[in-house]
């Protein structure tokens, strides 16, 4: 069969040479090598003391975004959860009662929201799905837990605080998203 | 009568230090040898190894050491119990004992009387190291047999007749040795060695002699006792906690060891040109041994780093055929260059 790739080596069982049944020249060329790989700079990051810089575009734990008043800016449509292809994303949709405009942007609001991070695979269609600009991913990683029940964030852990410093910055990812599409 | 019962406790107050000294800079080398090993294999690696425990990971040993005596000593209910815990003593016993006839240089004068920085100097120095090589492969054997194990007892007959065939190549190399220096005294031979190296005239019997070294330690690329991949650690599978930790150290041990016979037969122990071994009130002779055993050291952990596992059958080819003809070989041109040059 006629390879693909033209890479492909025929093998042949040769007998040995007499240089090559000593050993000798083949241990030193590989010792050698070693020792060339023993003057070189290591790759190791040493994790914990240092960390690499994260991409700009890193997809991570999710945020709820709140809008300049402080309002939620999800109303439950729903379109997130079907384009997610983990099925990670259910919600509880409500209608927002009187006095409560003060919480929630639009007349209908997600009572549940919540996200199984098991499941998610972090591919942000959703953020791509939402019409609202309600749900982003952030370049947060996602904490480590014993509990498997720990992992199905409620809007406890993802929707954002609504005093300034308590905000989450998504700017950084939408500018490098958005700069992709126009170049 | 008093003087000579003054001069026999002074030489076994002498003894004693020198075989405590002794004992604790194995021991300390064969810990440290340990995290070198880890080091340096880090860096032929491209990696850092250990660097948490202390500045640069210095303290690994001892954290190493705290997990081998804090984990579970497990013996297997199968076992032959008493050899199975005799087994890494004997080992352990075994590769600390060969240290005694090293001669770490030359002979101090202090308070007008002679020390002798040598534990013991044999006559047969040379028949004793080789027949405690013997004796460790007990250590191997037992241990992979007391386990009731089918991996540690193929580890343990692999070591052993490994042991057995490299055990041949090696002595016919020291006969070259001692062909040339016409004592088997270590101290004798080093002494003959402060002009010239036996390396230069024994080129092909340090090649030979290395080669056997690394299989009478089973180091890599014979380290087919312990193969992790195919026997699960070899002998030492059903051994854990401080049981495991002596077989380890025996190890390093024996590595030590053999580097510093290298060092003594090839490379001249305690002399090196242009420094005279009596330097730093005679410090300068050990000084000079341990820095030719750790150059050794490396060299054996580079070659380990380096070159892959032989395989079982072609580790007895090279011994049996390859190895001990030419050991013979050199044996016979040692003796024509001895007839010729009447040296």
């Amino acid at each position: 069969m006629q390879s693909l790739t033209n890479r492909s080596k025929n093998v042949v069982n040769k007998k040995m040479t007499f240089m090559e049944r000593i050993y000798l020249p083949a241990i030193a060329k590989g010792m050698w090598t070693t020792l060339k790989h023993f003057f070189r700079k290591s790759n190791t990051v040493s994790y914990p003391q240092e960390q690499r810089e994260f991409a700009p575009v890193y997809r991570g734990w999710h945020v709820l975004k709140r809008d300049e008043q402080g309002r939620e800016n999800c109303t439950a449509c729903g379109l997130c959860a079907v384009a997610c292809p983990a099925e990670a994303i259910t919600m509880v949709a409500e209608e927002r009662q009187k006095g409560e405009e003060h919480l929630y942007r639009e007349e209908k609001y997600a009572a549940v929201y919540e996200i199984n991070m098991l499941r998610c695979i972090f591919c942000g269609l959703c953020e791509e799905a939402c019409p609202k600009e309600a749900i982003f991913l952030t370049d947060r990683l996602v904490p480590s837990d014993y509990v498997r029940q720990n992992f199905i964030f409620g809007k406890d852990m993802l929707v954002e605080g609504i005093t300034p410093d308590k905000r989450i910055d998504v700017t950084v990812r939408q500018k490098h998203l958005t700069e992709k599409v126009m170049s | 009568m008093t003087a000579l019962l003054l001069f026999s406790l002074g030489l076994i107050i002498e003894k004693a230090v020198l075989i405590i000294v002794l004992f604790v800079v194995t021991l300390g080398v064969a810990a440290y040898s340990t995290y070198g090993e880890r080091k340096i294999a880090a860096f032929f690696q491209d990696r850092l190894g250990p660097s948490n425990a202390g500045p640069w990971g210095l303290l690994q040993p001892l954290a190493d050491g705290v997990k081998m005596f804090t984990k579970e000593d497990f013996v297997p209910n199968q076992s032959e119990r008493w050899i199975y815990i005799l087994a890494p003593g004997a080992f352990i016993f075994v590769a600390l004992m060969a240290s005694a006839v090293i001669p770490w240089g030359t002979t101090l004068t202090l308070g007008g009387l002679n020390w002798d920085l040598q534990v013991a100097d044999l006559n047969i120095g040379i028949l004793y190291v080789i027949g405690l090589a013997s004796l460790s492969v007990y250590g191997i054997m037992l241990g992979g047999w007391a386990s009731n194990n089918k991996f540690s007892l193929y580890g343990a007959i692999r070591a052993s007749s490994q042991m057995i065939s490299y055990e041949l190549a090696m002595g016919l190399s020291l006969i070259a040795i001692v062909m040339l220096s016409g004592s088997l005294s270590l101290k004798t031979i080093v002494d003959q060695q402060a002009g010239m190296w036996n390396v230069v005239y024994q080129p092909l019997g340090f090649i030979l002699f290395l080669t056997c070294a690394l299989a009478e330690c089973n180091r890599a690329p014979f380290d087919m006792a312990e193969c992790e991949t195919e026997l699960i650690g070899g002998y030492h599978t059903e051994y854990s906690a401080m049981k495991l930790g002596m077989f380890l150290f025996a190890e390093y041990i024996n590595m030590f060891i053999s580097c510093t016979i290298i060092s003594c037969l090839y490379f001249g122990g305690y002399h090196f040109p242009g420094v005279d071994p009596g330097w730093l009130g005679g410090l300068m002779g050990p000084i000079v041994l341990l820095a030719k055993a750790f150059f050794f050291i490396f060299v054996f952990m580079w070659i380990r780093w380096t070159l892959p596992r032989f395989r079982y059958d072609q580790l007895m080819h090279l011994g049996w055929k390859s190895l001990i003809p030419l050991a013979i070989v050199n044996m016979m041109l040692t003796g024509a260059g001895i007839l010729w040059l009447g040296k």
